[in-house]
């Protein structure tokens, strides 16, 4: 089947399959983003991150539900870990959105990080792509916040969110994190639990240390997902935060920022894919780990020769 | 290219035990799947959607509660429908003997019952997985 066209024609297998081409890196995948890309940019993206076990899919299936009861359509991308031992992972996160399974309006997937060197957010970003052509609403894309891997995925998004629970230590844990200067919006979730005012203080002390707010200072919302409190307000402050970067022109300078990264990324990809490829056929590569086993070489030469002999 | 095999593990029917397909799907991650778990009383609906929505090679139900000679051939069917053809549906649980024969013939491919290693479901996937 063609399956950008099917998809474009609205069928969620096509979408679904469209993914796994990203993902598997099948060569059809290009061709597909290819055709997808014309139908992509009308999405509101939403980043939402933040430490395990802080209800970011509880968070995100309230978010949805609102989101669809004011007519909106849904897509949802939950990224979680691969264990980096057997390559395996489970990706549990539906286990909190099953009430949205059945609503035609809401698209998830799933989506294991697969230890890829940096190539996650480009796959990520592809997938938010594929969903946006399908012509969701709005994407929310859900992903464990530690690591530079998982801030290059929500650095795809127009607006991020960074989700918090009390208890999770002092004000210190917050700054080592450096999650801070990736909120948007903050949400502190199980605010019905004990410190959720002081974790709320000390947010705000730490966001009054930050000298690069120009024009936004990120707003603190505390919910109990669980109970959906607090959800309404959220939304304000996610749709105010978006409205603000449309009306100033943040989100245009984000989505060029993206696209310039974007080229870069697949370029080094590309190139990368292309270079490895050709040296893994000639079968030389056990002869340079060998050479420099015998300390005859070193990987800097080797690679400079390579790059030398690709290049003639 | 980093294809994976994608198995959803699903619970149909009324009954709250998951220990079973908890440790499956513990064996299956230890295998290098990537395994999907929806968690308990998913209607048939919900886990062809489910299936459909993360594109899996595998299907796999666990069910203890005695209602799968009717739950198992309705996932089967409704799976079928989405136009998953080609994943690999498998069952297990508390099944009796003289039911397998019908299961199978609805198109549960695998049927693994109380005491089979967990080895052994790894290796009819590899070897039945499309």
């Amino acid at each position: 089947m063609d399956i950008a066209q099917e998809l474009l024609n609205g069928s969620r297998l096509a979408l679904s399959r469209a993914i796994t081409a990203i993902e598997n890196e099948y060569d059809e995948a290009t061709d597909i983003m290819r055709k997808l890309y014309p139908h992509t940019g009308n999405a509101f993206v939403l980043g939402i991150t933040g430490p395990p076990g802080a209800g970011k899919s509880t968070l995100t299936d309230r978010l949805a539900t609102a989101y669809r009861k004011m007519g909106k359509t849904v897509g949802i991308i939950a990224v979680d870990p691969t264990s980096p031992f057997s390559g395996g992972a489970i990706l549990g996160d539906r286990i909190r959105m099953n009430d949205l399974t059945l609503d035609e309006g809401v698209f998830i997937r799933s989506m294991g990080t697969r230890g890829s060197l940096g190539g996650l957010s480009q796959k990520t970003a592809d997938a938010v792509k594929a969903m946006d052509a399908f012509g969701k609403d709005i994407i929310f894309v859900e992903t464990v916040g530690v690591g530079q891997s998982e801030v290059d995925i929500v650095k795809a998004a127009d607006t991020t969110m960074v989700v918090l629970i009390p208890g999770m230590g002092d004000d210190i844990q917050a700054i080592k994190a450096g999650i801070l200067e990736i909120g948007d919006v903050f949400a502190i979730n199980k605010a019905d639990h004990d410190g959720a005012d002081k974790l709320n203080i000390e947010l705000n002390m730490m966001l009054d240390l930050d000298g690069n707010m120009n024009d936004w200072r990120p707003p603190i919302q505390q919910v109990v997902a669980s109970q959906s409190k607090g959800i309404d307000e959220l939304i304000a402050k996610i749709e105010e935060h978006y409205a603000h970067i449309k009306e100033n022109g943040q989100l245009t300078i984000r989505r060029t920022e993206r696209t310039r990264n974007e080229i870069l990324d697949i370029l080094h990809g590309s190139i990368g894919g292309y270079i490895t490829k050709k040296i893994v056929a000639t079968g030389k590569l056990d002869e340079y780990v060998q050479q420099i086993k015998e300390h005859e070489a070193d990987p800097y030469s080797i690679v400079s020769g390579i790059i030398k002999d690709m290049l003639k | 290219m980093e294809k994976r095999i994608r198995v959803l593990v699903a619970k149909p029917g009324l009954d709250g035990h998951d220990r079973g397909a908890k440790v499956v799907a513990r064996a299956l991650r230890d295998a290098g799947f990537e395994v999907i778990y929806t968690g308990l009383r998913q209607t048939p609906e919900q886990i062809a959607e489910a299936a459909l929505q993360e594109d899996v090679n595998v299907v796999a139900m666990s069910i203890l509660s005695g209602a799968h000679p009717h739950l198992f051939p309705k996932i089967v069917k409704l799976v079928r429908e989405k136009g998953l053809t080609d994943a690999l549906i498998i069952g297990g649980g508390v099944i009796p003997e003289g039911d397998i024969p019908a299961l199978k013939e609805a198109g549960v491919a695998g049927v693994f019952t109380p005491g089979t290693p967990t080895g052994d479901i790894i290796k009819f996937i590899k070897e039945n997985v499309k």
